[in-house]
């Protein structure tokens, strides 16, 4: 029997609060993550800004040697999925019942970095042991899965920055055919390093803007580019009657997810937005809903010239005369892109109407841009009763992702 | 070098790989049962203690090499040599 599913855990990391609240509350002042880098000196690099998560002591929470033995993003997923565990009342599941999908764009590359100058500093000999297990893209569903004792369904779907959407939605459709009773599924990123700037600026999709309060500027007129962050965001999902037998907290219900691909450049996107408008208008059919029942979408909002307008076309094709009633927002204003664990992070900003009434605002938008002429919620909050919203996700590759949650009524 | 100061390096080096305060570490504890050490961890341990002390551990040696004691002898016995 097909199974409804709703998401009763939540764990964040990122640059501007660790933790549901902190990073809410984040998100309703519209704090800025963005600084100059101070993880290494990034002085001969052509971008010297990014979204750092600062503070950040894995040992405390994980114990050392756990610590120890994963790479910066698993550690992020680790730390994120314990958050998740114990805001949804969960211990272990030592269970089938229970999997993991959890994701990131690139996995350990600060790890594949440091034993890639071992290797050549100091011979084969001296690569670790641990370079292979810390640095595989599944090492984070792998790590959590060990933990909680989840074992059942799990993978780790990498589609750039769309991966941690799809690992929502393929754990929603775990639990929807009843295949599993809990899933935690998210997404996590730590690479934020000058080969990654490098490689990045030199295909011209950072922001060469300089100044950290102005570079991530989605959807105005002068964004140049979006500005690289990291961090995890970790969501329990569980079926609906598991939930309500538990009595636990429902922050909302999943009612669609839906992925398709450009099928067209390997970075640039469809100028028309065939498969994003196909996708969407998917969604909507499989949630048996018309486009005017969304009241919110948490955009994908990079901040690059190209997908910012294109993204507003597709809007405007799937909702018509709606898409200028809707209320739309780019958490990556101020946290920058966490590529492979955007789509996490940003569904749990996508929550933040749902729980407390309020949609947070897409900041540094100063110029409105005619090719982006929707309501961005620009610079402040606002108060805002809604019921169902849309989170979106486009990855390079042409990977496109997106999901439709929905208030709980009971 | 003495004794002391060759177990007292041999325990940082053994503290730092497995995550182990130095107090906990006694000549006579084993590396998996005691001091929660898997295969990779002990293949780690072994070249950092390669590098700390400027030799070659066989991978083929390595079974024999169970506990901080049988560590220290056989680091001994290898670097005399």
């Amino acid at each position: 029997m097909e199974q409804n599913v709703v998401i009763t855990g939540l764990g964040v990391i990122s640059s501007i609060g660790a933790g549901k609240e902190a990073f809410w509350d984040g998100l309703i002042r519209g704090a800025s993550g963005v600084a100059p880098i101070i993880s290494f000196d990034p002085s001969d690099l052509p971008v010297r800004i990014a979204a750092e998560v600062q503070d950040f002591h894995p040992e405390q929470s994980l114990g050392l040697r756990a610590a120890q033995r994963l790479d910066r993003f698993a550690q992020f997923a680790m730390v994120a999925a314990k958050m998740a565990a114990e805001d949804g009342g969960i211990d272990v599941f030592d269970s089938e019942e229970a999997g993991v999908i959890v994701s990131s764009g690139v996995g350990g590359i600060l790890t594949l970095v440091d034993q890639e100058e071992i290797l050549h500093r100091k011979g084969p000999d001296r690569v670790s042991p641990f370079f292979v297990p810390m640095m595989i893209v599944n090492a984070a569903a792998a790590q959590i899965a060990i933990q909680y004792k989840a074992r059942g369904y799990s993978s780790a779907p990498v589609t750039a920055c769309a991966s941690s959407l799809n690992a929502i939605g393929d754990a929603y459709e775990v639990i929807r055919r009843g295949d599993a009773r809990w899933m935690i599924a998210g997404g996590a990123e730590a690479s934020i390093l000058p080969i990654t700037i490098a490689g990045f600026a030199n295909m011209k999709a950072l922001s060469r803007n300089s100044d950290p309060d102005q570079a991530s500027r989605p959807f105005d007129r002068d964004r140049d580019g979006f500005v690289l962050g990291e961090g995890a965001g970790i969501l329990l999902l569980e079926s609906e009657e598991n939930a309500r037998r538990r009595n636990a907290h429902i922050y909302a219900r999943i009612v669609a997810y839906a992925s398709s691909n450009d099928a067209y450049n390997i970075v640039a996107p469809d100028p028309e937005g065939r498969a994003v408008t196909w996708m969407i208008l998917r969604a909507l059919e499989k949630a048996g809903m018309r486009p005017e029942e969304v009241d919110y979408v948490n955009a994908h909002g990079t901040s690059t010239p190209l997908n910012d307008r294109i993204e507003t076309l597709a809007l405007k094709k799937v909702f018509g005369d709606h898409a200028r009633r809707l209320r739309i927002s780019s958490t990556k204003s101020m946290i920058g892109h966490l590529l492979g664990a955007a789509g996490a992070v940003e569904t749990i900003a996508t929550l933040l109407p749902l729980e407390r009434g309020i949609i947070h605002p897409t900041i540094h938008y100063v110029h409105p841009d005619p090719d982006c002429d929707l309501d961005y919620v620009p610079n402040r909050a606002v108060d805002a009763r809604v019921n169902t919203v849309l989170k979106t996700s486009y990855g390079f590759g042409g990977h496109n992702a997106c999901l439709i949650l929905q208030r709980d009524a009971h | 070098m003495n004794d002391q100061e060759f177990y007292d390096r041999l325990k940082k080096v053994v503290s730092a790989r497995l995550a182990v305060p130095e107090e906990q570490i006694r000549l006579e504890s084993r590396y998996a049962e005691d001091l929660g050490a898997d295969s990779l961890t002990v293949v780690d341990l072994a070249m950092a203690l390669e590098e700390e002390f400027q030799c070659k551990i066989f991978d083929s040696d390595l079974d024999q090499i169970k506990t901080v004691a049988d560590t220290l002898a056989y680091l001994r016995s290898h670097l005399s040599a």
